[in-house]
């Protein structure tokens, strides 16, 4: 890798395509839930039957002003719908509405940190359009439409409407290309996240990422031919993708030879790409103006509106909360990673301390949801309930043991913290008296471990909270019952 | 009586009144249409028991005492690239042939709910693509007035089946002057309402940014009435114009034009025209000024590269527009033995599929739109539709409507322009500014013209949502010929023996 940057430059550049969480699609009023019966979310419009015509969805337009906004671009004060022609089975019409000339948000930023260097990513556009259809190719060696014996459409993606995120080239970045690439995926989809407009899951397919690489021979001023590689399906791989196209044209260029401009795929696996189709036969999509529908000409009152409503940037946010609750980066990299900011912030905010609120979360209940493979939001307790827990083990009313037996009997829908505590009767032991007697009984079970007590062997006091925890079933604070063992044995 | 001889306005009375039937009336249609249709071949399918069950529900409302719409009961053919469900819809094309939307069209709905009885689809050019009904892929229709001419088109078998009878009331689709130009040759009246004053979903698309559905009548009177029934806001289509419908049936019955100021196109006339054809317009101008208006000419520079532009921008649409019939999901299918893939299967299936008058237009339009053409062909004809759109305001601040001849020429014979798509296009060289600019247009019959004794049609045009103009002059045009000829210019329809 040192060596590619000795005589090379990289230029990385990232179109990304988000899905859209509105309730219906972008022309139509069908429902656009994930993993429906395939075509059961389909009518005469999404399936382009003859004579339907497409309507825009207002929210659409509200959420990619938002998205925009959010990235600091310009929001055009009136734009059209494009058609893209180019003929696909998974394409109802055969062409797709899409923006061409006119996008909805140009000329923006996302500032993103990679080791502690702070790297502005400009943002050519974001415009919106349409998905198409998901093809399922059965048979033949390689799951792609040729060589498959038949192919099956569902045309319930057809229509989800979708935002394109263009960056402009990003140049300069040396050896932290293929980081800066990552981070800037990462921040986006923070971004979005925040807005609250997509799911933003890049394993669903929801958030979508395609690459582009070039080198440029240090000091030519002068750019290479980019490659554009798809298929690139998470963070890890973003990163990875950057990085094997630019170690792959740099053996080429060393050969002599040129890079061909063309599409690439990135094999998860191998963590390299191979090639595509050729941009050099591309098709040409007669781009021109969607005739079917009027110009979008937002008001800019409206757009003052949206702006209005904006969330705090995710990148300024965790400034604040990393002072606010005095942790460390790689901190807030793991609750960031964890998806647990929002939940740990919510907990704080019900009367949890920072530390308490970040141990539960990125513990114990960490642990819960990826025994049961789900999200730490979709976790069947809230940041409330957590907070409760919290403050009954300040109390001294639960310690860490029974706040994890608290803990599953609200997840698994026994009622509140204290319903559970109340129903179960889990209180800590803190009257003396029936832990006296169990550390009598303790006492006079094991004469042999008292001798070595009294022989100054302290440790050994450890077998005698042990025993007095079980007859306890937990419910005693360990602590006291040591101290109670000493003053009994002195 | 004869019921399919009175207009539909008397229809509309006499059901009202329950003189007669919805049933009796429809029956006498069908009967109409297959007694006639043998020689028009107006239809494509007759939906013979759909009409009738809708008619008896309609006379069951009736008689349970039921305050019904205008055209409530009154029959009305259907253009074929309307979507109906239930009933086959083909454009005219193979590659529709079977194909049973799923859904109505706005329109249809409309009809529907106005309780009109849908006869039928007509006959039209494939995909709505000429002026003759000969590119239809299921044969062309003929001209009641002589069975060896064309009817017009695009919308000519639904001018047939209104000229011969077998409908009072007819929906077309005017996208170059498929409504006006058959209206004309057939002898009845047609309406090319403003762009976005009727619905277009479920009208399958030749070119989005001019496609108009309309109406076809007998008298002004008539094609007002489904004017009114048919258009209005439509939130599925985005071009349709939110407000209130032009009080077209109030203006065919006022038909007065004391005062009006009239314009008539010095650049619609001269070489090309048939002699016949000027002679009737210049008594159509005279007889205006007769009943009070004020005429005076003037000029539209810019009208003459409308012919030009209009085929760049309505190829261009149709490209992408036709797109989608593909053989993936619905319509003909060819080729499919599993040997070959989609591509081929589609390829394969568009080139039996269409007919070469629809490829030549697709391999126009993707041309025009190809990268490093597309400025000099389809940017250049969007600037070309501005330049027409201006000569219309200049004309439309100096007179409330423009008249023209419809069509350059009466009827011709079937086969005579088949294999020139030049002299085919001609015929709409009338028509087309109207439909760059999105106002309205009426074509109302003139007379017949000397050398040949066929119908020559009035084009009236008015600015978008003046539509009522267009049937205040025509009403009074009407009026006026009637009282000159004694009948109406239908009884001179001598091309069938029925």
């Amino acid at each position: 890798m040192t060596s590619v940057l000795d005589r090379y430059e990289p230029v990385i550049g990232l179109e990304t395509h988000v899905e859209l969480g509105t309730r219906t699609k972008m022309f139509c009023g069908c429902t656009t839930t994930f993993g429906a019966e395939p075509n059961s979310q389909t009518c005469p419009v999404c399936l382009g039957l003859p004579g339907s015509l497409p309507v825009v969805n207002e929210k659409s337009i509200e959420y990619a002003i938002k998205i925009g906004l959010a990235l600091n671009c310009s929001i055009a004060s009136w734009c059209r719908f494009a058609r893209k022609n180019y003929f696909y089975p998974d394409m109802p019409k055969n062409f797709q509405i899409s923006q061409y000339d006119e996008p909805l948000c140009t000329d923006g930023y996302l500032d993103v940190t990679v080791e502690g260097q702070r790297v502005r990513v400009g943002i050519e556009r974001v415009h919106l359009e349409e998905d198409t259809g998901k093809s399922l190719h059965v048979g033949g060696a390689t799951g792609r439409i040729h060589g498959a014996d038949y192919s099956l459409v569902d045309y319930n993606r057809a229509g989800i409407p979708l935002v394109e995120i263009v960056t402009k080239p990003v140049e300069g970045t040396g050896a932290l290309a293929s980081e800066v690439a990552r981070a800037y995926v990462t921040e986006l989809r923070d971004v979005l996240r925040s807005l609250n407009v997509s799911d933003v899951r890049m394993e669903e397919g929801s958030m979508r990422c395609d690459v582009n690489t070039s080198l440029s021979v240090l000091g030519s001023g002068v750019w290479g031919t980019r490659t554009e590689t798809k298929n690139v399906n998470s963070l890890r791989s973003v990163q990875r993708a950057v990085q094997s196209e630019m170690e792959r044209q740099a053996e080429v260029l060393d050969a002599g030879q040129r890079i061909i401009q063309e599409t690439r795929h990135f094999n998860e696996e191998t963590g390299t790409t191979t090639s595509g189709r050729s941009k050099e036969e591309a098709q040409d999509y007669r781009y021109f103006p969607e005739p079917d529908l009027v110009p979008v000409a937002p008001d800019p009152a409206w757009v003052e509106q949206i702006r209005a409503t904006l969330p705090e940037a995710p990148s300024r946010r965790k400034v604040r909360l990393r002072v606010e609750w005095n942790v460390s980066d790689l901190d807030m990299d793991a609750l960031t990673n964890a998806e647990a900011l929002d939940l740990v912030e919510s907990t704080v905010a019900a009367g949890a301390s920072p530390a308490d609120a970040r141990k539960w979360w990125l513990g114990e209940l960490s642990r819960r949801a990826n025994e049961g493979n789900v999200a730490l939001e979709a976790l069947a307790i809230t940041p409330e309930q957590v907070a409760r827990v919290a403050a009954l083990v300040t109390a001294g009313t639960l310690n860490d043991k029974l706040a994890r037996q608290v803990f599953d009997a609200v997840l698994a829908g026994e009622g509140t913290p204290d319903e559970v505590v109340a129903a179960r009767g889990l209180a800590v032991v803190s009257d003396d008296a029936p832990l006296l007697a169990a550390i009598d009984e303790a006492i006079a079970a094991s004469p042999d471990v008292v001798a070595k007590i009294r022989e100054g062997k302290t440790a050994a006091a450890g077998v005698l909270v042990g025993a007095v925890m079980k007859t306890t079933r937990g419910k005693a604070d360990p602590a006291r019952v040591r101290a109670l063992i000493t003053d009994r044995l002195a | 009586m004869d019921l399919t001889r009175l207009t539909a306005a008397e229809m509309s009375a006499k059901l009202a009144a329950k003189e007669i039937s919805a049933t009796e009336l429809t029956q006498a249609h069908l009967d109409r249409i297959q007694s006639v249709d043998g020689q028009i071949h107006a239809f494509l399918y007759v939906a013979a028991d759909q009409a009738l069950s809708q008619a008896g529900a309609v006379d069951a409302r009736r008689a349970a005492g039921e305050d019904l719409p205008a055209l409530a009961g009154v029959p009305v053919a259907v253009k074929d690239l309307y979507a109906t469900k239930g009933m086959p819809t083909t454009c005219g094309s193979r590659i529709l042939e079977g194909w049973h939307p799923p859904y109505d069209a706005t329109i249809v709905e409309r009809l529907k709910d106005n309780c009109a009885i849908i006869l039928g689809k007509t006959n039209m050019d494939e995909f709505a693509m000429g002026s003759s009904t000969e590119n239809s892929a299921y044969g062309p229709s003929h001209n009641p007035w002589d069975l060896s001419k064309i009817p017009g088109g695009s919308s000519g078998g639904s001018s047939a089946s209104v000229a011969a009878f077998e409908a009072p009331l007819a929906l077309g689709s005017d996208t170059g002057g498929s409504i006006r130009q058959p209206a004309a040759v057939c002898g009845i009246v047609g309406t090319k309402p403003t762009y976005g004053g009727s619905s277009r979903y479920g009208v399958v698309a030749f070119a989005s940014s001019l496609d108009t559905p309309g109406p076809f009548g007998r008298t002004v009177l008539d094609t007002a009435l489904l004017h009114e029934a048919m258009s209005g806001h439509d939130p599925m289509d985005s071009t349709s114009i939110n407000a209130p419908v032009p009080p077209v049936v109030a203006a065919a019955r006022q038909a007065n034009i004391e005062g009006m100021r009239i314009g008539v196109v010095t650049d619609l006339s001269g070489d090309g025209y048939q002699p016949g054809v000027l002679s009737r317009f210049a008594e159509a101008v005279e007889l205006l000024e007769s009943l009070g208006a004020k005429v005076t000419e003037l000029s539209c520079p810019h009208f003459k590269y409308a012919l030009p532009a209009y085929y760049l921008i309505a190829p261009s649409e149709c490209s992408s527009n036709l797109a989608r019939f593909d053989a993936m999901r619905y319509g003909l299918r060819v080729s499919d033995d599993g040997s070959r893939d989609a591509e081929e299967v589609m390829s394969l299936t568009r080139e039996q599929g269409f007919g070469d008058e629809v490829k030549r237009r697709i391999i126009l339009g993707a041309y025009a739109l190809s990268s490093g053409y597309y400025d000099a062909y389809y940017g250049k004809a969007q600037q070309v539709r501005t330049l027409i759109i201006r000569d219309f305001d200049v004309a439309f601040d100096q007179v409330d409507v423009l008249v023209s001849p419809v069509t350059p020429t009466t009827a011709f014979g079937i086969g005579e322009r088949a294999d020139d798509p030049m002299a085919m296009y001609l015929a709409d060289l009338c028509t087309i500014p109207s439909d760059l600019a999105g106002n309205a247009a009426i074509s109302v019959p003139c007379g017949l013209a000397e050398e040949d004794g066929l119908p020559v049609g009035l084009q009236v045009m008015a600015p978008a949502m003046a539509d009522d103009r267009l049937y205040r002059v025509a009403a009074a045009a009407e009026a006026a010929f009637m009282a000159r000829w004694g009948q109406p210019i239908l009884s001179g329809a001598k091309g069938l023996s029925a």
